[in-house]
Order: C-alpha cells, then structure tokens, then sequence
C-alpha cells in the first residue's frame, strides 16, 4: 500500500482518498479517542465470555484457551459497553488520566 | 445514415439510456422527467437491455444506489428534476468526491417552493458547485447527443467525475421533434466497455472508497477534483470531435450563433438559445448586427473562451432562467462576467433573469432585451445591470 501521510503532495494521494489495500482499520489506532477508561480486575473474572463480543473495536484479545486478557488500549474508545454487560463487576470505567 | 423518427425530449433520453445499455439504473420518478425511468423499466421488461433497474424509495437513494453501483465496479445513470435532485444533495456530493462517473439525466424545473412543476434552472444552478460535469441541452437531438457523449467524458481517466446532462423540462422534455437517432451498434462502439481501473468487487484487489478525510487530506483530494474539472475541457472537445466524425453533428463548449460579428449578443442556455436565434434572424434581417452565444458546457465553465469570443461585441446581455437571489444578478451572468474581467474584456453587460416558474419567454421578450442592448451599447456604463424580464409590474 502506498504510505500517504500530511506531508504526501496531492499529486501522489489516491483520488477521492481510496485505499487500494484491506485490512488497514489496523492502522488506525482509536485509543488516543478514549476520555474514559475500562479496567479489567482479573480476581472478579469468571470468563463467561459476554464481554469480548460486544466490543466494537476487537479490543479485548481472547487466547487460543478462550479466556479474554487485558484490554488492548492501542484501540479501546472507552465505549463502556464491556462494563455494563459484565454480570460480575470485574470491569470498571474510570475518567483517564485518574487513578 | 442515422435513423430518422420523432421523439420527445424525454423519449431521446431515454432512447439514448437503451443504447448505452448501463449495468444499473436507479431512479424515481418526478415531473417533468418520470419519463425517463418510465420509459426505460419498459424497455428492462421487454427484454431490450441488460440493466439491473432499481426501483427505489427516493432520490436520495436513487443516488445512492448509484454511487454503490458504480464504486462497484458498473455503470450507473439515473434521471431527475428539482426536487429530486435537491434531495439528492448529499449524495451528489459524495458521488463527485469518490469521483464516480455516474451519468444523470437532469430535466430542468422550478425548485419549490411555492410549489411549481415548471421549467426552469434554479434545480441545475443549485449544484452547479457540487463537482458534477454539466451539459445543457437547446434541443431533444442535443440530449440525445450529450448523452451518447456522457460516459466518454465522465470515465476518462483524466476526468473522473460525474456528468448530468440538463434539458428544459416540458418545453424540450414534452415536446416532440424531428430526430436523428444512431444504430444501436454504432452507440455501443461509440460509448465503449466500461473497465475501471479500481472497483470494489474486483477480487484481487481489495480496497476501501470514501475513508474518513481530515484536515491533512481533504484539501488535497478538493484540489484533485478541481484538476480533473480543467482536463474535462479537453476530453469534452476530443469527444466531441469523434462523435462529428461519426454522425457529422459538431459541439463545443459553446455555439456562437451569428455572433462573429455581431455588436449585441445575448448569452443564454437550453431552449431559450432557439428562440433567441429565431430573433437574431429577423433582426439580421432588418441589418441589426444581433448574436448569440450559447452555452453547451457550463461545468467546467469555458470563461477564457468566452471572454474571447464576446470580445468584439458592444453590448452582451446574460439570460439567467434562475436568479442567485444574491442582490446582483444570475448565476451566469456572475460567471460569464468575471471570466471577462480575468480575461481583460470590458463589455457592457448586464443580467437578465427570465421564465422563472415556467414563464412563457418569446420572441418578443428577447426583442426586448436586444432593443435593450442597442440602447446600452451606446452607453460606457449601464446604471441597471440587474433587470427581470417578463415580470409583471404596476
């Protein structure tokens, strides 16, 4: 794919912005998006598996072992929707930057 | 040697739709242009083209369908008028951003309100900054021809933009004329497959079209839009040269109807160039020196040609059948008078806005304005630039 960037001149940009590659979303990394920030608290976590498909930013990384991990903040918007629908109370939503 | 019948505008256009033979049409109908689409689901239900024809809710979604057709990969055309149109702005918008050539039948008339179903501009004026290719039609054989020429222009690769070619409904749109129409092989080599060079549903190479596009882009990609409205220029004439050498019917950007040397023109576009030239004939006749310039493209708009050609003249009046509502004058008449000023022509000119809501303008009318135009030729400044003709007063 060709890399564009503020500094590409317009005759070298693709018209009407398109992208002739897939998959690229990658590269866009939504975290910095986020004023409020999830935290996972493994102890209250019984791996019910509600959460990770109500993320829609695939930002809870699920193993080979299907049990989810720590949040992958390069993308996490701070939604809140793993929060809400956790039975269990093992994610909480606090304002970034706070402690 | 061609095929002689007689169509109404609408017919022509939607004659011309069947022998392109586009991959999708998407449209709804509204007056003065239901025809169009009317006309063409007829000839999808006999069988006589290959057109995948969706009939949508709206015109928003007509354009929209359009839009994702022709990203698609296809060849998307659709038809409108007014209202239509303006509830496709958004989407006429977008369709020139994501530079797709998608081609429109537009059947000029009044936008609303107070409600009026007649012909005039104001519909094509309101997008003229909308990034669209826009051929204006004098008569059915022009909306004909303009279409036949659409998608080589609009697709060129130099180009890629959409087109709409403009005719005058009811006057042109409902009337029937003597027509010369080309065989159905002829159009198809003419036109040509369409292969674009990205497209979404082309399995080695998957991409993505309209991205967001902040403040290190957008500005860029406007400025690409901008190049590719200055080439249009060019292929318009190289089209218009092939279509000659087939059919021996020539276009420019314009037609300068008796105006080489004429003192006093009127500069007008659609039907109204016709009568127009009716008046310019008797006036010839009575030895006034009277001309006409005709607008064919007005998108990109030809002002250095222009200015040039109207160098010579004493007096110019500009027909507007839509006013700005900007204190000053229509919306041709702004564009035809600062390509003058850029281009160091000094002629007296002046606006002259007319037929709005489908007023009847007739050779009388126009009589006026060149009777107008003697008066004003002798004058170094004229004191009223921005006059109505035709309305009622007192």
């Amino acid at each position: 794919m060709t890399y564009i960037d503020k500094n590409t001149p317009a005759s070298e940009m693709t018209i009407g912005g398109n992208i002739y590659d897939a998959g690229n979303a990658r590269e866009f990394k939504t975290g910095d998006w986020r004023s409020v920030k999830p935290v996972y608290i493994p102890e209250k976590c019984i791996q019910c598996g509600l959460c990770f498909p109500v993320c829609p930013e695939d930002a809870i990384p699920v193993g080979k072992d299907q049990k989810r991990a720590d949040f992958n903040y390069d993308y996490c918007k701070g939604c809140g929707v793993c929060a809400k629908v956790c039975p269990f109370g093992a994610i909480t939503m606090h304002v970034e930057g706070e402690k | 040697m061609g095929i002689r019948e007689r169509l109404s505008g609408n017919e022509a256009a939607a004659t011309a739709m069947k022998q392109i033979n586009p991959d999708v049409v998407a449209a709804f109908p509204i007056t003065p242009s239901t025809e169009i689409p009317q006309y063409f689901s007829t000839f999808v239900d006999n069988g006589m083209v290959d057109t995948e024809f969706v009939a949508v809710e709206s015109e928003h979604s007509a354009m929209s369908a359009c839009i994702g057709a022709e990203a698609a990969g296809a060849r998307a055309m659709t038809a409108t008028s007014a209202n239509g149109l303006s509830f496709m702005w958004e989407m006429i918008y977008i369709a020139s951003s994501m530079r797709l050539p998608i081609v429109m039948s537009l059947v000029n008339r009044a936008v609303s309100g107070p409600l009026n179903i007649h012909n005039d501009h104001s519909d094509a004026m309101g997008v003229r900054d909308a990034g669209w290719i826009m051929l204006f039609s004098e008569t059915n054989q022009e909306a004909y021809d303009n279409l036949l020429m659409a998608h080589r222009i609009a697709e060129n690769e130099k180009v890629l933009l959409p087109l709409m070619v403009c005719q005058d409904g009811f006057i042109t749109s409902h009337s029937i004329e003597n027509i010369e129409l080309l065989e159905d092989e002829k159009v198809k080599e003419f036109v040509g497959e369409y292969h674009p060079k990205h497209y979404l549903l082309n399995k080695k190479e998957p991409i993505a079209m309209g991205p967001m596009d902040l403040q290190s882009f957008l500005f860029e990609h406007k400025y690409q839009q901008a190049e590719a409205m200055c080439n249009a220029k060019q292929v318009i004439l190289d089209v218009a040269k092939d279509f000659e050498k087939m059919t021996g019917r020539k276009y420019g950007l314009f037609e300068e109807y008796k105006l080489e040397d004429a003192e006093i023109a009127i500069v007008c576009m659609n039907s109204t160039a016709g009568t127009t030239k009716e008046v310019v004939d008797s006036l010839r006749e009575k030895g006034v020196k009277a001309g006409l310039l005709k607008i064919r493209v007005f998108r990109p708009f030809p002002a250095e040609e222009i200015a040039k050609a109207l160098s010579h003249v004493k007096a110019v009046a500009v027909l507007d059948k839509a006013d700005s509502l900007n204190g000053v004058g229509g919306a041709l008449f702004t564009d035809v008078t600062s390509g003058m000023q850029v281009n160091g022509v000094t002629v007296p000119t002046s606006s002259y806005v007319y037929g709005i809501g489908g007023r009847d303008t007739t050779t009388k009318e126009i009589e006026s304005v060149f009777k107008d135009l003697m008066e004003d030729s002798k004058k170094a400044k004229i004191e009223n630039p921005y006059r109505y003709l035709g309305l009622r007063k007192e």
